[in-house]
This record gives structure tokens, C-alpha cells and sequence, in this order.
């Protein structure tokens, strides 16, 4: 077994780690799969699906480490189409709806403006397959940010319409940003072991990159208020249920089926 | 809605052989940044490419199709232009 896991302790909590990890980019790929057949232009919907594969990509590889860990012979797949939502450990910000382009997009320039420091500080693990995982990753993370980023840009600083819907996109997300730097006991203890970055430790790029963003596309940053909070321990917006529905009925309707 | 057509593209890419950058194909984007973006996620998904050019179509000076007998024809009967309309001796070897 690759990895560093000392001890039985440890076990349980980077087991539930990487399936925090694997389950927020399954979902968010999932999202943007969800695009393929309706995507604003031919160019973005190949752009889209590219999204979606890194991301999926990368839920792949974290879900067979998990389940490594886990070592209860439990696959992959299984740990992707046989939980409920109530099981699932993803950011909230990653299940809500696609909406409309603006808010497609906001949603991933929130998300990966925090991906890349983050799996950029990952690849610095005492875990020799998470840091390695994360090394992919993070490169993926930097173009998804700049692909985001742009975009957002360009609808912001665009029509009176597009400007109208990215300001709308970026203020119904805000309140689902607070929930990516919290910290709960398992984080504590993967950080205290060189595992885990501190994800407060990566909010100042985050908020530069964002906020770069946000002014360059003229917008205005929303007012942090209250923030939205509960994916990590499983308790997620109505959408996740909906969106696994979806996902998982065919190894629901016929399990184990495979082609 | 105001929609206007977004501008088209040549895309051309330069494969990891180390050759010239090759036309590719097009795409549509608002600017050049935008462009390049589409670029990269429409042709090179299967590691195509090691880098991209994208110029506007409207950029491109092309002949005339109509007029292919007198810019390309007259060439047909010259071939002294090519090396091996020539004879080299063999003491020459290699060249």
C-alpha cells in the first residue's frame, strides 16, 4: 500500500478525507456533464465536458484511494453509485444547479480559484498518493480557474444582460464560499500530521484571485453575511438528491451492470 | 437579446514533432484570448499540441479559386525547377 497512513487513527480520518475530496469533484463534474447537448456554443460545450473529464478524472483516482484505505473491498464505483446523499461529503457550492452560463461559471471560478492553491498545497503532502493525485490535479485546477475566470470577464464586462446575470450568479453562490475554509476534527488532525493543508491558509489567494476577477468584469464582490454550511458532514440542499438520481440509477435499476 | 455573430479563428497548431505550426481548423470567439481558450479545448483534447496560433479568418488574404489556371497552371511545364530534373555526375557522391 502506497500512502503514509500511521497508525490506526489515522485511518479513519484520511479515508473520510479523500472522500470529501473524490465526492466534491465527482458532483462538480457531474454538473458540467450536464451541459454536453446544451452548452451556449459548440467551442464551450467541448470545453465544458473537458471540465467535467479532469474533474471526474480526478474523483476517480481519490475514490480507488479511498477505498484502498478503506480496505473493505469496496470499488470505486461502488463509493460513486452506492451512497446516498446524506452519505456524500461534498462542498454544497459544487451541487447547486447549473442555472443559466453566468452561474455555471461563477460556480467554477469559485471552486477552482480555491482547487488550485489547494491542490498546489496538497502536492506537499506527507501522503504519497495524495500529493500525488493533487499534483495532477492542480495543473487541471489552473486552467479550469483561467477558463472561469475569463469568461466571467467577458459576461460581466459584457452586455447589459450578461452583466445582469453574472452579478445574480456570483450573489445567490457567495454564501457557499464560507463553508470551503472551515475545518472540523478530522482536518485538524490531517493538518497536525502534515496530510492536509490549513484551508484558512489558502483564503487570502483565493480572495485575490476572486477579487481580480470580480473588478476586471466590473461586478461587485457581495457582502460576506451568513454562510451556508453542511456538506462535510452530509447535510446537503435538496438538489444532491436529485442530481444523484440521475447519477447512480443505472447501478440502482441494475446493479453491477457493466459494458 | 442582442446577439451579434462572434468572429471565426484559424487555428493552427504545432504538433510534438517539432514542425511548423499546422492549420487545424476554426472556431468562434469574441477576442483572441477567448480564442486561444477555445483553441486549446476543441483541438487539442488527445495531446495534439504543443502550442497554438489563432488568427482572425478575415485576416487571411486568400487567392481566388477562379483564377487557379493563371496563378498555378503556367508552373505544370517548368520542370527544370525541380533538383531532379538534373543529372549529377557520379563522382559528386552525396550531396
Amino acid at each position: 500500500m502506497s500512502g503514509t497512513c500511521e497508525g490506526a487513527a489515522a485511518t479513519p480520518a484520511l479515508q473520510d478525507y479523500t472522500l470529501r475530496l473524490a465526492d466534491s469533484a465527482l458532483i462538480l463534474g457531474h454538473r458540467l456533464s450536464e451541459w454536453i447537448g446544451h452548452a451556449p456554443l459548440l467551442e464551450e460545450e467541448l470545453a465544458l465536458g473537458n471540465l467535467a473529464l479532469d474533474l471526474i478524472g480526478e474523483a476517480r483516482s481519490l475514490y480507488a484511494y479511498a477505498a484502498e484505505i478503506e480496505g473493505k473491498g469496496r470499488s470505486e464505483d461502488d463509493l460513486a453509485y452506492r451512497r446516498d446523499a446524506g452519505q456524500y461529503r461534498n462542498l454544497l457550492l459544487v451541487e447547486q444547479p447549473n442555472g443559466d452560463f453566468a452561474r455555471t461559471t461563477a460556480r467554477q471560478l469559485l471552486y477552482s480559484a480555491f482547487a488550485h492553491p489547494f491542490w498546489r498545497a496538497l502536492a506537499g503532502s506527507r501522503d504519497e498518493m495524495l500529493a500525488a493525485i493533487a499534483a495532477k490535479a492542480e495543473k487541471e485546477a489552473a486552467y479550469h480557474l483561467r477558463h472561469a475566470g475569463e469568461w466571467l470577464i467577458r459576461l460581466g464586462d459584457g452586455t447589459e444582460e450578461s452583466h445582469r446575470r453574472a452579478q445574480a450568479a456570483l450573489d445567490e453562490l457567495w454564501p457557499y464560499t464560507g463553508e470551503v475554509f472551515e475545518r472540523d476534527a478530522v482536518e485538524n488532525r490531517l493538518i497536525a500530521d502534515g496530510i492536509a493543508p490549513d484551508p484558512a491558509a489558502l483564503r487570502p489567494e483565493w480572495q485575490r484571485s476572486v477579487a481580480a476577477v470580480i473588478a476586471e468584469a466590473r461586478l461587485k464582490q457581495p457582502t460576506s453575511g451568513w454562510m451556508q454550511s453542511g456538506g462535510r458532514s452530509g447535510r446537503h440542499s435538496e438538489h444532491l438528491g436529485h442530481l444523484l438520481a440521475s447519477l447512480q440509477f443505472l447501478q440502482r435499476a441494475y446493479p453491477g451492470a457493466s459494458w | 437579446m442582442s446577439e451579434t455573430p462572434m468572429p471565426l479563428w484559424e487555428v493552427f497548431i504545432r504538433s510534438r514533432s517539432g514542425l511548423a505550426h499546422r492549420h487545424v481548423g476554426s472556431v468562434h470567439a469574441a477576442d483572441a484570448a477567448m480564442a486561444l481558450q477555445a483553441a486549446r479545448d476543441v483541438y487539442t483534447r488527445r495531446g495534439e499540441g504543443l502550442s497554438i496560433w489563432v488568427v482572425p479568418s478575415d485576416a487571411i488574404t486568400a487567392s481566388d479559386p477562379a483564377q487557379k489556371d493563371m496563378m498555378f497552371e503556367p508552373t505544370a511545364s517548368k520542370i527544370y525547377r525541380h533538383p531532379t530534373f538534373y543529372k549529377v555526375p557520379d563522382d559528386v557522391g552525396n550531396m
